[in-house]
This record gives C-alpha cells, sequence and structure tokens, in this order.
C-alpha cells in the first residue's frame, strides 16, 4: 500500500517536472523568435540590396533612373545634420547633467526638472517634427534647412543623452572629487579637471547611442518636409537636404511603381545599418576599455 | 604655494606682483565659481522649454481648429474626409487605426516578451544570458524605417500568399512589425522586474518542492507583477506614437472600419500624410494636424503616467 501511494506521487512529480521542461523550450522558443525575425530582416536586406551596393552607387546623385541612382546626397546630408546634433546635445545635455546632479539642491526644482526629462523621452518622435515645423521652420523662418533638422533631432535625443550623462556623472567615486576638494580646489575647477574626465569615456558611449538614434530617425523629417527630389549637394547649414531615412521612405513608398526602388531602398538600409553599427561598435569599445581600466 | 615661495628666496621676484597676480586669478575663479551654475542651470531649463514650446504649438494651434470644427463633433465623427468639398473631421477612423494596430502589436509582444522576459530572468545560465541580451539589444536599436521596409515589402506578400484577401496596404503586417518592435522593451523591463525579486522567496518556494515553472508562475511574477504591467503599458505608448512602419505599411484609408485586412490610417500617420502634403498655413486642414497631434500627445502620456503609476501603487515592497 506504501509503496503504491509512493509510486503514485512519484508519478506525480514526473508530471510536474515534464511540464516544466516543455515549458522551459516554450519559453527558450520565444526568446529565439525576436532573433531569427531578426536574423530574416538583416538576410532579407543583404540578398535585396548588397548587388546593388557599388562604389558609384555611394559617391553618385540621385537619379529617378534605378540604375543610376546614388546616394551621395543623402549621406551628406545626414553628416550635416549631424554637425548640427553633436554640438548641441553635447552642449545642453552634459550642461543639464551637471546642473541636475552636481549644483541643484535635492529638491522640487531638480524634482520637477526630472520629471519633465523622463516625460520627454516618451512623448512620440512625430511631434517633436510638429514642435521643429512651427519653431523652426516656420517662426524662425529656417525652412526645411540642415538648421532646422538637426535642431528638431537634438531636442528629440537630447533626454537620452542627459540621462546617460547624468548616470555617468553619478559612477564617477566620491574620493576623487573630495581629495581635489582638500587640495583646495573650487567645485567648477573639481568639476573641469576631475569629474568631467573622469565621466567622459561613459558620456561619450551614451552621446553615440543618442546620435545613432538621431542618424536613424525618419518621422520627425518628413513632418519637416525634407525632399528626396532632385536637389543640389548640402554646403551648409542653411541649405536644404535629404537624409538616408528620408530616402529609403521614398524608396520604399515608390516602391509599387518602380520595382527596383525596392532593391534602393534595400541598398540604402545596408549603408544606414552598417553606419549604425560602426557608431555602435565604437560605444561598445570605448565602453570595454573603460571598464577593464576600473 | 610650496615651489612659489622657494622661488620667491631664490629669484626674488617682486612679491607684491605675485600678491596681485594671485588675488587677479582668485577674483576670475570667484566670478567663474558663480556664473558656471547660472550657466548651466539655464541649459537645464532648455528641457523645460522644449516641453512649454511643445504644449504651447500643440494647443494654440488645435484651438483654432477647434473654433471651427466642434470638439464633440472631432472626437465622435467617424467621418474623416479632410479633402473633400464638405470636409469632415471625425478622428475615430484613426483613433480606430491607432488602436487596433497597437492591439495586434501588444497580442504578440505580450506573450513572446513576457516568455523571453521568463526564460531570461528564470532559466538561461549568465553566459547564455550575456550573449541573447545584447542581440535583443540590436533589434531594439533597429530604425523604425528599416521595420516599416521590412512589414511592406516581406510581412505583407508573405501572408498575402496564404491568405489573399489581404490587400496591398493593411493594418495587419505593420501591426505584427510593431509588435516584433516592442519585443525587446517588454522582455527587458519586465526582465528587469523579475530579476529584482529577492532570490529568498524563490528558494523558499522551490524549498516545498514546487517546480521551477510552478515558482515561476506562481511566486515570482505575482511579485513582479507591477513591473511587468508596467513594460505592457509603455510598450504599448511606444506603439501608438510609432509613425513610419504604419506610414508605409497601412497606406492611407480613412474608412472606419474593423476588418484587419483593410489600409486604415493611424493617428501617426495622418500627421505625416497632412504634413507632407504641405497643408497652406490657416487652413483648417493645417490646424486639424495640431488636432490629432494634441490626442496623440494625450494618448501616449496618460500611458506613460500610467505606467508610472501601476509600478510604483502596485509594487510589492521587500
Amino acid at each position: 500500500m506504501e509503496k503504491l501511494e509512493a509510486l503514485h506521487q512519484n508519478n506525480k512529480m514526473n508530471a510536474r517536472l515534464r511540464k516544466n521542461s516543455i515549458w522551459k523550450s516554450i519559453f527558450f522558443l520565444s526568446t529565439l523568435f525576436g532573433l531569427v525575425v531578426l536574423a530574416i530582416l538583416i538576410i532579407r536586406v543583404l540578398i535585396q540590396g548588397l548587388e546593388w551596393i557599388d562604389l558609384e552607387f555611394i559617391t553618385s546623385r540621385l537619379s529617378t533612373q534605378a540604375d543610376k541612382a546614388g546616394i551621395m546626397g543623402a549621406i551628406l546630408g545626414t553628416l550635416w545634420v549631424m554637425v548640427v546634433v553633436i554640438p548641441v546635445t553635447l552642449i545642453i545635455g552634459v550642461g543639464s547633467a551637471i546642473y541636475l546632479e552636481l549644483y541643484s539642491k535635492k529638491g522640487k526644482i531638480q524634482s520637477f526638472i526630472e520629471t519633465n526629462i523622463a516625460n520627454l523621452a516618451g512623448v512620440p518622435s512625430i511631434v517633436y517634427g510638429l514642435l521643429g515645423l512651427t519653431a523652426f521652420v516656420r517662426l524662425m523662418d529656417l525652412g526645411n534647412v540642415v538648421l532646422a533638422g538637426g535642431l528638431t533631432l537634438a531636442l528629440l535625443v537630447l533626454p537620452i543623452l542627459i540621462v546617460s550623462a547624468q548616470e555617468a556623472l553619478r559612477a564617477v567615486p566620491g574620493h576623487l572629487s573630495e581629495a581635489s576638494y582638500g587640495m583646495g580646489a573650487t567645485k567648477w575647477q573639481t568639476i573641469r579637471k576631475i569629474i568631467l574626465p573622469a565621466a567622459l569615456p561613459s558620456i561619450l558611449t551614451g552621446s553615440i547611442l543618442a546620435l545613432s538614434r538621431a542618424i536613424g530617425e525618419t518621422a520627425p523629417l518628413t513632418v519637416l518636409g525634407i525632399p528626396a527630389l532632385l536637389i543640389p549637394f548640402p554646403q551648409g547649414l542653411l541649405d536644404t537636404f535629404t537624409a538616408l531615412p528620408m530616402q529609403i521612405y521614398y524608396w520604399t513608398l515608390d516602391s509599387s511603381l518602380v520595382a527596383e526602388y525596392a532593391n534602393l531602398a534595400a541598398a540604402t538600409i545596408v549603408i544606414l545599418l552598417l553606419i549604425l553599427f560602426i557608431l555602435n561598435s565604437i560605444a561598445i569599445i570605448i565602453r570595454n576599455k573603460y571598464h577593464q581600466r576600473n | 604655494m610650496a615651489t612659489n615661495s622657494d622661488s620667491n628666496v631664490n629669484k626674488a621676484v617682486n612679491v607684491s606682483e605675485l600678491i596681485a597676480k594671485n588675488k587677479k586669478k582668485k577674483s576670475i575663479n570667484n566670478y567663474m565659481e558663480k556664473l558656471v551654475p547660472t550657466i548651466l542651470f539655464l541649459l537645464a531649463s532648455i528641457t523645460v522649454l522644449t516641453t512649454i514650446g511643445i504644449l504651447y504649438t500643440l494647443i494654440s494651434e488645435a484651438v483654432h481648429f477647434f473654433m471651427e470644427v466642434p470638439i464633440l463633433d472631432f472626437f465622435t465623427g467617424t467621418e474623416l474626409k479632410p479633402l473633400s468639398q464638405n470636409p469632415e473631421f471625425g478622428i475615430l477612423p484613426l483613433l480606430n487605426g491607432t488602436i487596433i494596430s497597437s492591439l495586434i502589436a501588444i497580442l504578440v509582444a505580450g506573450p513572446i516578451g513576457l516568455m523571453s522576459a521568463i526564460f531570461l530572468s528564470e532559466y538561461a545560465s549568465d553566459k547564455v544570458r550575456r550573449i541573447i541580451k545584447p542581440l535583443l539589444e540590436i533589434l531594439a536599436g533597429i530604425p523604425t524605417i528599416v521595420y516599416g521596409f521590412f512589414a511592406f515589402t516581406f510581412v505583407t506578400p508573405l501572408i498575402r500568399t496564404f491568405w489573399p484577401q489581404l490587400e496591398a496596404t493593411n493594418i495587419l503586417s505593420p501591426g505584427l512589425v510593431m509588435g516584433i518592435m516592442i519585443i525587446p522593451m517588454i522582455a527587458s523591463l519586465s526582465e528587469d522586474a523579475m530579476t529584482s525579486v529577492p532570490n529568498g522567496i524563490r528558494e523558499g518556494s522551490l524549498a516545498m518542492g514546487t517546480t521551477k515553472l510552478e515558482t515561476t508562475v506562481k511566486v515570482v511574477i505575482p511579485a513582479a507583477f507591477s513591473g511587468i504591467i508596467a513594460s505592457f503599458v509603455l510598450a504599448i505608448s511606444r506603439a501608438i506614437g510609432e509613425t513610419m512602419i504604419v506610414t508605409i505599411a497601412s497606406g492611407s484609408s480613412k474608412n472606419f472600419s474593423f476588418d484587419i485586412t483593410e489600409s486604415m490610417q493611424t493617428m501617426t500617420a495622418f500627421i505625416v500624410e497632412v504634413s507632407g502634403g504641405e497643408a497652406p498655413a490657416g487652413s483648417t486642414l493645417h490646424y486639424s494636424l495640431y488636432a490629432v497631434a494634441l490626442t496623440l500627445f494625450v494618448f501616449t502620456m496618460i500611458m506613460n503616467l500610467l505606467a508610472k503609476y501601476v509600478s510604483r501603487k502596485f509594487r510589492e515592497e521587500y
């Protein structure tokens, strides 16, 4: 009798264990699902786009004829936008982070600004596009030029940069600044010569990630009315421009009219992903080097 | 200081000159000490100005719109014909498109994201986790325009091979792809919530003879529930605000319909279409842009605040 009961219980336990291992595989497969889709996406884009990429594609101008079209204008446009985004976000972002972490008293103003930044991070990017359209394109009367696009994207990625810079500053060990104060340095001297250099690698990593977000962003640019027409290469901040994601957008839309445009879009995606991949690798290298030293 | 006094003795430098120099340096330093916080405060307030700018543009322009189109008509109208002779501005078709696409997205991402989180937090070894998490981050870092291309040129044709009724532009495939886009978000936020459940609770349950699955379902998930729900709400908010995927793959039909094989327009896609079409400034169509954007803004803001509220209010404290 006892033996039977034990057997019975053993059977029950086995069933429970089996259930556990079945679900374990289901959980694993779900995790794989996202990665499989990622692989399909990348392989598909490579198959479609790779054979269209050559030096001519990268260096020539836009054209309505698929086999002559190039993306030099879009690459230059993206680079020019970065010329605006990088200094603006770095100065405002790092400045804000220093203020919030090192100067402001823990109180209402600080928590108000921090809540505000958290909320801004959740605002859809297209709303920033409308802000840019109203403030920069129309009110400041810039038109849809590099400066307007750059400022719009800068505002968009600013919350990301501030939060990561705050974390970087917070991670600087306290004894460094205490030693500096002990030597008679003032607060600003300590920040400038001790805290900022120590936090620099993490700040750089964060800003590269924010930058790559800005490079891939499309929605605000569509609202600003960035064209993908045959416009001359941008030469300065006040020229009209097009950017890589906008080029992908227009070619994808028109791919139902001209089938080759889909391949051109795929080829442009390969270039865009390559740029993002390089930027992210740099960020990871900086991060690893810094961690090793600590 | 020590080297200074040494050199004073050796080279007989004019001491008063040195003192004056030092004082001047100090006064510059003092000046900087006062100036810098002010400058930094001004920089930090730019983010506040951004918020004010967003609210001001949206509200001031939307007010113009609501002077021409009654608020009630806007929110209850099922007809959206901005370009016809007698234009009608009902937002319900757009709300419908937005809600349906977000719903499809969360139906995909919710279960898959949560199960990925369970695997990463409860089952995976450190080594496996260290490989999978960066890969999921790549998925999260892909620009949305790329997902849009993928939905339009791959997912839609793929589904059409075995479901021919599906139109070339439809709400189903952008919804599915949007779901894939928000999987990493749910997975990583839910995983954070689950890993922060203290191990003692897990071990207590396992010591009672439960399997890992039973511990996960009956102990860990209930303990991390607020964080999991918050991750879902944030992901929905992200899907509502997502623009390029739906703009490309769902077309611009403004029908009020519930058929997921048809083209539908979301609020975000409407904004792209109208602003890209260069609506003349001052026209009702132009102002409608801001009314829709304000609705979108309020929607996502409510979702974000809800997520914060849920994770604060229902958090289990340990």
